[in-house]
């Protein structure tokens, strides 16, 4: 590649101030300067309520940053309206928990953003949605509804909503919270195809940023670390500067939980 | 993005941020009216929305709580003003828009405040028959006046009790539905879920709403209408009041003209969107948790009976004036 070309940034924070979504006048995150480059897998770690779930927003453009900027594919999340529609588009969210529609199916939930944005034929809907479904192994769930489904189901189908239009970037909040050892097992293996090129991107590799409270289930020679300690944000690095950390913030993130059975 | 028409219904010191959230709505004339008045409003009492509403100490002084009373009525009814202009907006800019997802829904919602409601309207249309007008007719044939039947039935059940009758019904079964819904939607993050989908919530959740609402009322007072005036006869045939059927239709029609038509479409209409909004507005556009809903829930009935008895006052006016 010629050294002079220029890849902008996924998501691109400059001194950005970020307060919490319920109170806008709680700051949880200050001056954050972070870069996300294509095809890069972030972890951000930080403790309950550090403020990991307003950073992810603030990175989709759902949360403005109080000062500082945020950019998402270039483009200011400021002035995120209407004719952003399509950047807005090339980001994937999931929730904590999922967050699915409660009075849609699993299969209605999924095929949502593609019905309202995209005018395809019924049998092309189905289609993809059955594909989806069955990518995620969630094709038995299809017709349940999310209050019928187990967490470790609804994040699953939290994910298939989230890929159903494609993204560029996914962000995922807290994926393994409270999810089955064999479903976290599963998740993680998954992330690792979208990182580098799931055939539902035609193998092109997938941007990712996910964050969580507890790093260990994380550990990946070629993944990026951050942490949120105490309104700060500091990039860790790789894991093996992680591991070797002598911060007691990333110390504490690699402690077992007390009381926790392996 | 879309989070930023939700967030404009929720008044706060404006910080600079803030402003620029707002910034979607604040681009129209209307926006910049609401903005001004919501600005000016925290500055002068230098609190936010939440905090007045959860945490101001009560006044001491009788005068202190009339006042911070007033302040919160200003406050929501330019909330629902801007609600109301944004949703208006949306209607008009999307219309046609995704219409795969939104005509079940607008179908669904049409159901749900109309034909839905057929069951229980017939029997308030016999009942309000039997117990208004049955007696009101046996009245004037006892004093021989039935040659007023006409107006008079038209005046208490044509412009006054079958459309406020139905809005006042259609609020307690549906306007309370909507709250308890969208707040737990809002409550359990499905609203931010929708926007990061982006789906804008208002098209979504609120413009089926209104639109089925509107509809529905407008059709259901039509069908009281109908079937009060048909079970009336029906009651005073029962007591042998001595006037044929042609007699007591040839004089509902002569005391009927165009403007009743007129303004009982455009009252009802008026009633559904009112209504629609209120409740929206707070189910939706208020930050709440679980436990808030209930409340809010009530809140908002009370709200809508307001509204509704405000929109009649304003159609009392139209009519003495025309």
């Amino acid at each position: 590649m010629n050294e002079n070309s220029f890849i902008p940034a996924v998501v691109e924070m400059r001194e950005a101030t970020i307060c919490t979504l319920r109170d806008s006048s709680l700051t949880v995150v200050e001056n954050v300067n972070w870069s996300v480059s294509p095809a890069e897998f972030w972890v951000v770690a930080g403790q309950q309520q550090s403020g990991k779930s307003d950073l992810l927003m603030t990175a989709a453009g759902l949360l403005l940053p109080a000062r500082g900027s945020c950019r998402v594919f270039g483009c200011e999340t400021n002035a995120f309206g209407e004719a952003q529609l399509a950047e807005r588009l090339r980001v994937g969210f999931v929730f904590a928990g999922g967050k699915l529609f409660s009075q849609l199916t699993v299969a209605e939930n999924v095929a949502l953003p593609l019905r309202y944005h995209q005018n395809l034929p019924v049998a092309e809907l189905a289609r993809v949605v059955e594909d989806l479904l069955e990518m995620l192994e969630l094709t038995p769930f299809a017709d349940t509804t999310p209050s019928n489904l187990s967490a470790n189901w609804r994040q699953r189908a939290a994910l298939a909503r989230a890929l159903i239009l494609k993204p560029d970037l996914l962000l995922l909040d807290n994926p393994l919270g409270g999810l089955g050892a064999r479903h976290r097992q599963w998740l993680l293996q998954f992330l690792d195809q979208l990182w580098h090129g799931h055939a539902w991107f035609g193998g092109q590799p997938l941007t990712l940023v996910a964050v969580t409270d507890d790093l260990r289930p994380w550990q990946h020679a070629r993944r990026k670390f951050a942490v949120l300690h105490e309104k700060s944000f500091s990039v860790a690095g790789a894991w093996s500067d992680v591991a070797s950390s002598a911060s007691h913030a990333v110390k504490e993130l690699l402690a077992e939980p007390a009381g926790a059975t392996m | 993005m879309f989070s930023h028409t939700i967030f404009v219904f929720w008044p706060r010191c404006a910080s600079p941020a803030e402003r620029v959230r707002a910034n979607n709505f604040d681009r129209t004339p209307a926006g910049h009216y609401a903005a001004g008045v919501r600005e000016n409003l925290a500055k002068a009492f230098q609190l936010t929305n939440i905090q007045v509403f959860r945490h101001a100490a009560v006044p001491k002084s009788y005068t202190d709580r009339l006042g911070r009373k007033l302040f919160l009525a200003l406050l929501t009814v330019q909330g629902l003003g801007a609600f109301a202009l944004i949703t208006v907006g949306v209607i008009l800019k999307k219309f046609g828009a995704a219409h795969s997802v939104m005509q079940p829904r607008v179908r669904r919602e049409i159901n749900r405040a109309g034909v839905g409601l057929m069951p229980m309207f017939f029997f308030v249309a016999l009942a309000l028959g039997f117990l208004v007008i049955g007696q009101t007719v046996s009245a004037l044939a006892k004093v021989g006046a039935t040659e007023y039947l006409g107006s008079t039935m038209v005046i208490v059940i044509v412009r006054e009790l079958g459309p406020l009758l139905t809005a006042m019904l259609v609020l307690a079964r549906v306007g309370t539905a909507n709250v308890i819904e969208l707040g737990t939607a809002r409550a359990l993050g499905e609203v931010e879920a929708l926007e990061a989908l982006g789906i804008d919530p208002v098209h979504y959740l609120i413009v089926p709403r209104v639109i089925g609402m509107a509809l529905g009322i407008f059709s259901l007072t039509i069908y009281l209408i109908i079937g009060a005036l048909a079970s009336g006869y029906l009651f005073a045939f029962l007591q042998n009041v001595p006037l044929t059927p042609g007699d007591y239709y040839r004089q509902i029609a002569e005391a009927l003209n165009w403007l009743d038509f007129v303004l009982l479409a455009l009252k009802t209409v008026a009633f559904g969107f009112f209504i629609a909004i209120v409740t929206c507005y707070h189910g939706l556009a208020q930050p709440l948790r679980l436990d808030d809903v209930s409340r809010v829930a009530v809140r908002a009935v009370t709200q809508g009976v307001v509204v509704c008895v405000l929109i009649d006052a304003v159609f009392i006016v139209l009519y003495l004036v025309t």
